[in-house]
């Protein structure tokens, strides 16, 4: 190989490795664009919700006349989760507690986002 | 039985002896350059994990093997001769692995990985599955100063071939200035096979010296000024980028340049078992018990081409001296384009991240990182270092497979 042909080669090996990544940075740019927007859009959502039911300020109880089940601890409020879950979640709890579902009184369950 | 002549055959086929016959000299320069090497690995800690294994290979292979007639000696670890019949197009032994197996000795067998080109592969698997690509998903940018910092490997390349050394070895000594050893190895080995001994200690040594090297290039190129920003701190870059990161650029960069398909398709397998979470088991076994596995293999093969009558030669001073050239250039490369990121950002961005461009994970982001606190002691750069630094190793594999598609 003579001077000037590996000069040729040394710029363009330099300028393809450049595009290269270049390239590559762009392609990543924009999946990035796409993931902050969308995490962007999901914080919009999310946030009002979390204002209303933030652990700092959870709504006080108000008191609900309906009547109590035999044995059971008390009510409890749901928040944006289904009934089924939320009873797989009491039931999980007292199995881990090794305690009876109706000695437990919980007051609230809420989905974290 | 004589004992007399059974004392003088044990003598005559004794190495003691080898040192006084033909360049049998030479050997014994070279178990002491193997001295030096265990000295800057085990004391110094210069790359320890790799240096004390090639150091120990070249002590076997110059302590068993003592060249007479162009012949290894009958209990050499290491047959250079076979290397070169297994190369010879004209040899009935042409790309027989069954002769080295037949004939060779130990550290051939193990060098057959590194022929292959298996070692480094497996090594890029291991360092995909420990990089965190985060830092250079939040800030692609770093791309290019990865990008930047491989001028080394074509200013080195260019004065190789000014020296004399052909094209396929221009490119093999070029490659040092990527200071990414697997990829110097990989390239050396499918181009210059020859030069392998030298080629990886270099690149070895002055990765394991960059803390010397870079920092005056780093303070002649940059103002105080430059060196005491302080950069915002990166957005989270959240897991599904990271899951879809190495499936794209595995996609990318093999469809680009097809010949980096066994090291960017390891390096970006390696990070996928990390990042994905459902493999933990395999991101582990790669990471460390494969890791260790294979750099032992790696060390002492390597070590094993340091065969004193080829490596003591002219040739090997002038790899040495591009090879310091190579790594010069690089820095200069990654800091001149953060220069100008500096430039075109207003200030926002530390020049001195460039100088990581380099891809000697993660050593150069931690030179970054500490010339930037000399300058303004509230300045953290290592994050925003490891960015350009992970893409240098991106960069390395790219300029490796560029070299690769033009002299295959």
């Amino acid at each position: 190989m003579n001077i000037a042909d590996a000069g040729i080669t040394a710029i363009f090996g330099y300028v393809v490795v450049f595009s290269g990544l270049l390239i590559l940075m762009i392609v990543i740019s924009s999946m990035g664009g796409y993931f902050k927007s969308k995490e962007k859009a999901v914080t919009e959502t999310v946030e009002p919700v979390q204002k209303k039911t933030s652990p700092n300020k959870i709504p006080k109880l108000k008191k609900v006349n309906k009547p109590v089940a035999r044995g059971s601890a008390g009510h409890v409020k749901l928040y944006d989760v289904p009934d089924k879950e939320a009873a797989m979640i009491m039931a999980i709890v007292a199995d881990t507690m090794q305690k009876p579902i109706n000695e437990l009184h919980f007051i609230s369950i809420r989905e974290v986002k | 039985m004589d004992i007399l002549e059974t004392l003088k055959t044990l003598i005559a086929d004794s190495g003691f002896a080898g040192f006084f016959v033909e360049e049998g000299y030479k050997n014994l320069i070279m178990i002491l350059i193997s001295f030096l090497l265990l000295y800057l690995g085990i004391v110094k800690k210069f790359e320890p994990l790799l240096l004390v294994g090639i150091a120990f290979g070249c002590l076997l292979v110059n302590v068993s093997n003592f060249f007479s007639g162009g012949v290894s000696s009958p209990d050499a670890l290491y047959h250079p001769e076979l290397w070169d019949a297994f190369l010879d197009h004209n040899s009935e032994f042409y790309h027989s692995y069954g002769n080295i197996m037949a004939n060779g000795g130990l550290l051939d067998i193990l060098y057959i990985g590194v022929k292959s080109g298996l070692y480094p592969s497996l090594i890029f698997l291991g360092v995909g599955a420990m990089t965190d690509f985060g830092p250079l998903l939040s800030n692609p940018k770093s791309l290019l100063l990865g990008a930047a910092a491989q001028m080394g490997v074509f200013l080195a390349f260019f004065g190789a071939v000014c020296l004399g050394f052909t094209g396929r070895e221009a490119a093999s000594i070029g490659i040092i200035g990527g200071a990414d050893g697997p990829t110097a190895i990989f390239l050396t080995t499918r181009l210059a096979p020859h030069l392998l001994g030298p080629i990886a200690i270099a690149a070895y040594s002055y990765m394991a010296l960059i803390p010397m090297i870079q920092p005056p290039l780093m303070k002649l190129l940059t103002t105080e000024k430059e060196r005491q920003v302080v950069m915002e701190q990166n957005r989270t870059v959240s897991k599904t980028e990271k899951i879809i990161f190495p499936i794209l650029v595995a996609v990318f960069v093999i469809l680009l340049l097809p010949s980096t398909a066994p090291l960017v398709g390891c390096l970006m397998l390696g990070n996928l078992w990390k990042e994905c979470g459902v493999t933990e088991r395999l991101s582990d076994t790669v990471q460390n018990a494969l890791m260790n596995i294979v750099t032992v293999f790696l060390g002492i093969s390597v070590g094993a081409t340091t065969v004193a009558s080829r490596f003591l030669s002219l040739e090997t001073l002038k790899i040495v001296c591009l090879g310091l050239i190579a790594f010069c250039f690089s820095t200069v490369g990654g800091l001149l384009v953060g220069k100008l990121m500096y430039k075109l950002s207003g200030g926002k961005i530390n020049p001195l991240i460039g100088s990581a461009g380099v891809s000697a994970v993660p050593m150069a982001a931690r030179v970054s990182q500490i010339e930037g606190q000399k300058a303004n002691p509230k300045n953290f750069l290592l994050m925003h270092a490891m960015g350009p630094n992970v893409a240098g190793v991106i960069g390395s594999a790219i300029a490796a497979g560029f070299l690769l598609a033009v002299f295959k």
